[in-house]
C-alpha cells in the first residue's frame, strides 16, 4: 500500500509535482503515466525519501518511508537502471544488496536466474550491460528483499517483447499475491497491458486516476446490423449520436447495452456490437503529449 | 518464477514490519569497506599505493650509507606514499554515490544517511590502515635485504609513539579525503580540490608575511609535520587540533549538512 497526500514539490519557481494524492493498493498493479517531464519520477522519488518534499506526505505501508526499518525488506525499489557503478559486475550489485539487507547469499544467485542473467553475463562489468540488462539487474535488486511493494520507474524501458511479456507476468503474478505494484510509464498501451488502475499525471498535476476499464472505456460502441437505417434512427430518437461508418455499421454514443436494448425494440438484427476502447485516455494523453511536444514513441 | 521472488513467506503472510530490524551498523561497514575494492579501479588503486611503496624502499635499500638504514627509517619512506594517495580512497568512496550515481540505490536501502557516511569514513580509515600494515611489511622485507645484502646494522627498534603518530596523520589525511568527498561529490573536483587547495594555501601563507607566522595553525600539512618526524609537542598538539578542525572536521560536517538535505538523483 502506498499512499501520498497533496504532494507538491518545487525548485524555485517550477513546480514539478503540483498537490498529486493517489493510492497504489495491494493486489493491484498501479500504473503511473504521464509524457516524460510530467513528474513522475520526481513524485517516486518523493514516496522513497530521497527528494524532500515541499508540501504533503508520502507513505508506504502505514510509514512514511524512512522511518521504515531495514527498507529493502519493506518495498523494492528501481528508480534508474543506469544509476549503477560501471565499474561492478552485476552479480557484485546484487551482493551489496544482500549484505546491506541482510539477505542470505544464496538469494543472488536465485534472483539472477529469475531475471534471466546468466552466470557469465553476471561477471560481466555493468559498463558492458545494454540497457535491458541493466533493468533486468535493477528488477533483480528491487525483488532481491522480497519486499511487499515495488517502485518501479520505467522498467520496461529497453526491454525486448520477451522481456517486456516477462515483466508483465512477473508484476502480474506479484500483484495476484496481494503485493502492490506502482510503475511508471511514458507509453499508453504498454500500461493499458499491465496495470489494474491507473494515476495520469501531466505537467506535475493528476489529470486522470482510477480503475482501468473505467478510464479507458469511453461511453459508446460500434454496432452493425442488418438494417443500419432503422437502427440509426432508432438510436437518434433515443437521444443518442449515431453515423454511419462507409464501410457500413455505425458509431455510436449509446453503450453496448443500450443499443442492444432499442435494436431489440425496433425489431433489428444485430451482426455486429462492441464497446469502444481507449478513446477517452487516448487522446487525454496525446493531449497531454502534444503539449510537451514530444510524441509517445513505441519502445 | 519462483513464489519465493514476489516477497512472500511459504505460509503465504508477508512479514510484518515490526519484525524487522533496522540495518546494523557492522553490515553498513561490510559494505561499504567491500564498495571500496569490488571495482577495477578501487582495487588498481590499493595496487598502485603497494607497487609506489614497493618502490620507494628500493633507494632506500641501495642508496646512501648501509648504516643509516633502520627499519624506522624504511618505515617512514614508505609511509609517504600511502599519506599521499590513501586520501583518494576515502574520496572516492563518497563521491562514487554521487558520479557513478549509486546513492539512489544506497540511499534508498538505508534512508540513515548519516549512518552511511560514518560507515563510509569508518570504512575508508579501516582500509588505510590495512594498506599500511602492509607498507611496514614492505619495510620489514627491505630491512631484511638491507641486512643481507648490504650488511647494514639490522637495527629493528620501533618507536612507538612516532609509529603511532604516524598513523594519526594517516587518519586525518583519510578523514579529510572523505570529509571533501561528501563537501563536493564529484570525483574529479574532489581529488584536485584535495590535492590543490592546502598547496596554493601553503603558498599563499609563505608569501604573505603575517600569516606565515601563524600558518602552523591553519596549515595542514604544516600542523602535522611533526606528525611525521615524531616530535609532536604540547604547542604542536594544539596546532594540529585547529588545523584538524578547519581541514577535517569543518568539511566533514558541511558534507554531512549536505549529503542530509540533499536530494538523491
Amino acid at each position: 500500500m502506498i499512499t501520498v497526500e497533496n504532494l507538491t514539490k518545487r525548485y524555485g519557481g517550477f513546480t514539478a509535482v503540483d498537490d498529486v494524492s493517489f493510492t497504489a493498493q495491494p493486489g493491484r498493479v498501479t500504473g503511473f503515466l504521464g509524457p516524460n517531464g510530467a513528474g513522475k519520477s520526481t513524485a517516486m522519488r518523493a514516496i522513497c525519501g530521497l527528494t524532500p518534499a515541499t508540501s504533503g506526505t508520502t507513505r508506504v505501508l502505514g510509514r512514511p518511508y524512512r522511518e521504515l526499518p531495514n527498507p529493502g525488506r519493506h518495498v523494492g525499489i528501481l528508480l534508474d537502471a543506469a544509476a549503477q557503478h560501471a565499474g561492478r559486475t552485476g552479480r557484485e550489485v546484487l551482493v551489496l544488496g544482500a549484505l546491506t539487507m541482510g539477505v542470505p547469499l544464496v538469494k543472488v544467485e536465485q534472483t539472477l536466474d529469475l531475471v534471466g542473467l546468466t552466470p557469465q553475463e553476471a561477471r560481466r562489468r555493468i559498463k558492458n550491460y545494454s540497457l535491458g540488462m541493466r533493468q533486468r539487474l535493477g528488477i533483480g535488486l528491487a525483488l532481491l528483499g522480497e519486499p511487499e511493494v515495488l517502485i518501479l520507474d520505467e522498467p520496461v524501458n529497453g526491454l525486448d517483447p520477451a522481456g517486456i511479456r516477462w515483466m508483465r507476468q512477473l508484476l502480474r503474478g506479484f500483484a495476484d499475491e496481494g503485493g502492490t505494484v506502482l510503475l511508471s510509464s511514458h507509453l499508453l498501451l504498454e500500461m493499458e497491458a499491465i496495470s489494474d488502475d491507473l494515476v495520469v499525471i501531466g505537467h506535475g498535476k493528476i489529470v486522470a486516476a482510477g480503475p482501468q476499464e473505467s478510464l479507458l472505456a469511453a461511453p459508446g460502441s460500434q454496432v452493425s446490423s442488418l438494417d443500419d437505417e432503422t437502427l440509426h434512427k432508432a438510436l437518434v430518437r433515443a437521444g443518442y449520436s449515431a453515423t454511419a461508418n462507409p464501410g457500413g455499421g455505425l458509431d455510436t454514443s449509446a453503450e453496448p447495452k443500450s443499443v442492444g436494448i432499442l435494436a431489440l425494440e425496433a425489431g433489428v438484427a444485430l451482426t455486429a456490437l462492441s464497446a469502444n476502447r481507449g478513446h477517452g485516455l487516448e487522446s487525454l494523453f496525446f493531449e497531454l503529449t502534444a503539449d510537451h511536444g514530444r510524441d509517445e514513441v513505441a519502445a | 518464477m519462483s513464489t519465493t521472488a514476489v516477497g512472500q513467506t511459504s505460509a503465504g503472510q508477508f512479514r510484518t514490519i515490526r519484525g524487522q530490524a533496522p540495518v546494523p551498523f557492522s553490515r553498513l561497514l561490510q559494505v561499504e569497506i567491500r564498495k571500496q575494492v569490488d571495482t577495477r579501479s578501487g582495487r588498481a588503486l590499493l595496487v598502485v599505493i603497494a607497487a609506489l611503496t614497493a618502490l620507494i624502499l628500493i633507494p632506500g635499500v641501495v642508496v646512501g650509507r648501509a648504516d643509516d638504514v633502520t627499519f624506522r627509517s624504511l618505515i617512514g619512506l614508505a609511509s609517504s606514499p600511502q599519506l599521499m594517495l590513501l586520501p583518494v580512497i576515502g574520496i572516492l568512496a563518497a563521491t562514487s554515490e554521487w558520479s557513478q550515481r549509486t546513492g539512489l540505490v544506497t540511499f534508498a536501502l538505508e534512508p540513515r544517511r548519516h549512518l552511511v557516511i560514518l560507515a563510509k569514513l569508518a570504512g575508508a580509515l579501516l582500509v588505510g590502515i590495512a594498506s599500511f600494515l602492509v607498507a611496514i611489511g614492505f619495510a620489514a622485507v627491505a630491512q631484511v635485504a638491507a641486512t643481507i645484502f648490504r650488511d647494514s646494522p639490522g637495527d629493528w627498534a620501533i618507536v612507538w609513539s612516532a609509529l603511532g603518530q604516524t598513523f594519526l596523520a594517516l587518519v586525518i589525511m583519510i578523514a579529510q579525503g572523505v570529509g571533501f568527498g561528501i563537501l563536493l561529490q564529484n570525483s574529479a573536483v574532489a581529488i584536485v580540490t584535495f590535492f590543490v587547495l592546502p598547496t596554493l594555501f601553503s603558498i599563499v601563507t609563505s608569501v604573505v608575511s603575517f600569516l606565515s607566522s601563524t600558518a602552523a595553525w591553519y596549515d595542514l600539512s604544516v600542523a602535522t609535520s611533526p606528525l611525521l618526524s615524531g616530535d609532536i609537542n604540547g604547542e604542536g598538539w594544539a596546532k594540529l587540533a585547529v588545523a584538524s578542525l578547519i581541514w577535517v572536521v569543518a568539511p566533514l560536517g558541511a558534507g554531512l549538512v549536505r549529503v542530509l538535505r540533499r536530494e538523491v538523483k
